[in-house]
């Protein structure tokens, strides 16, 4: 993160460090929405076309099952909140995870460096979820299907609350798969399991009472829960405790930027 | 100046530790020319990522008080689903450069003609060379930092290139590695030899060139 310009001084102070930073994220961004989606046919809009199919398509399934959820909400509502949810922090760590080597032959630059890469790439992951729940959400409340969120803010407070957990997981996660293959190996099972257990298709006042403690140790679950307040007010009773979320993220954060730190000292550009 | 400070490297491998550079130390003024000789796997390319600030020594300091450029010529950071254009954007964002008026200087000297705006990926070995080499002319430094440019390209290529850094570019710094040691005898003020992780420094180019040449016989 310690980025010198090439240009100016060698020892930058804060606000040039800051320029070069905004500068190399920015350019990693645009590569990578060039390379994910290029200039083909509606080119960088799968960004978040891409999350919203996924999302509406689950909505629908969920729909026609008629799943129960423990909750009056309505169907669309509640799947359309729980699923953006799991998009939102779940993906972060899919695309950290083995981010670092196809990306090596950039470190030759020295100011490009892994957490850069990792900033680029979850920055377009939160763009992209974010974009396909606030478009979704528009339309779902144009159609009738939805009415509008009870407090705009604590939404607001909830997504990002998920999109720190995904950004400090994923970087976690991407920094160790580094250095031990067998994360990759492991992520794909263990989200894949996660989703049920997240939040997303139950509300945790409808599950036993045994079963909520240990519901609550998940982070997201939390998370979900705030958000759902947020949205739907007193239709819910949602059961989280955000100072334990907020403790858990910090926790994560400092571990990933420790083993980024470890990582980029062995690194070796391409 | 860029001052380097007693530099250690180790690698790990399966077969353990391996030492790569074992207590380096160079120091490079402005408008020097330093020449790098070594065989194959003496470190040469090592060394030169070391001074770039793309790795970092296990032991010993690097100090750069002159801006450094990447690698030259350095072709392997393509994206080659992307086109030339995209690439070369990259790279002048990545530096705070306007691409806009740089195209007629990478045009001109990579003779890229419409592939400019093709993937790199359909490019011939010679395209990408002359594609990497007028890119890494379009930022401006101090110092810089030339790893084998006469491995690739055609005459005419060799000839642009040593219009570009030696006449343009004469008064700058340059770390030049090569194991063709009459390229570094042409073009440098004093060369330096690794051998087995240890840096040899010389007086003269002729002393260099001696002890590297009895080297190859050992």
């Amino acid at each position: 993160m310690s980025s010198v310009s090439p240009m100016r001084s060698i020892r930058p102070n804060f606000l040039q460090a800051w320029a070069v930073q905004r500068r190399v994220i920015g350019a990693l961004l645009m590569r990578e929405v060039m390379t994910r989606f290029g200039r083909h046919n509606i080119g960088f809009l799968w960004l978040f076309v891409e999350p919203m199919l996924f999302t509406l398509g689950v909505t629908t399934m969920w729909t026609i099952a008629k799943m129960t959820h423990g909750s009056h909400l309505p169907i669309t509502a509640f799947a359309l909140t729980g699923y953006s949810s799991v998009l939102l922090w779940r993906n972060m760590p899919s695309r950290c995870i083995s981010a670092i080597m196809p990306n090596l032959s950039l470190m030759h630059h020295r100011n490009v460096k892994i957490f850069d890469i990792f900033s680029a790439r979850l920055l377009l992951e939160a763009a992209g979820a974010s974009i396909s729940f606030v478009v979704l959400t528009l339309i779902f409340i144009a159609a009738d299907m939805l009415k509008p969120p009870e407090d705009v803010l604590q939404v607001l407070a909830a997504w990002l609350m998920l999109a720190w957990f995904g950004a400090s997981l994923g970087i976690l996660l991407g920094a160790l798969s580094e250095q031990y293959e067998l994360v990759e190996k492991l992520w794909h099972p263990t989200a894949y399991l996660l989703f049920p257990l997240s939040g997303a298709a139950f509300m945790v006042d409808a599950m036993p009472q045994v079963a909520q403690k240990y519901l609550l140790y998940l982070p997201m679950v939390n998370g979900v829960e705030y958000l759902r307040e947020g949205y739907f007010g007193s239709l819910v009773h949602a059961h989280y405790d955000i100072m334990y979320m907020v403790i858990c993220c910090l926790v994560l954060s400092i571990l990933a930027l420790a083993q980024t730190r470890k990582i980029s000292r062995t690194l070796i550009p391409e | 100046m860029i001052n380097l400070q007693n530099i250690s490297k180790h690698y790990h491998t399966r077969s353990g530790m391996v030492r790569v550079l074992d207590g380096v130390s160079l120091v490079i003024q402005p408008g020097e020319r330093v020449g790098v000789l070594g065989r194959n796997g003496a470190g040469k390319s090592t060394l030169i990522r070391l001074i770039s600030g793309a790795e970092a020594p296990t032991s010993g300091r690097v100090q750069r008080s002159m801006s450094v450029s990447w690698p030259l010529a350095f072709g392997g950071a393509f994206q080659t689903a992307l086109t030339g254009f995209d690439n070369l954007r990259f790279i002048c964002r990545v530096y705070g450069a306007d691409p806009s008026d740089k195209v007629p200087f990478v045009q001109e000297f990579s003779e890229l003609g419409i592939y400019l705006y093709e993937p790199v990926r359909s490019y011939s070995s010679g395209m990408r060379a002359r594609l990497a080499f007028a890119i890494s002319m379009i930022v401006e430094f101090d110092c810089f930092l030339i790893d084998e440019i006469v491995a690739v390209g055609d005459a005419r290529f060799h000839e642009k290139c040593h219009h570009e850094l030696f006449e343009k570019r004469g008064d700058r710094a340059m770390i030049i590695v090569s194991h063709n040691p009459d390229y570094i005898r042409e073009h440098c003020h004093r060369a330096v030899v690794l051998s087995e992780g240890r840096m040899h420094t010389f007086d003269t180019l002729d002393e260099s060139y001696e002890f590297y040449m009895s080297q190859q016989y050992v």
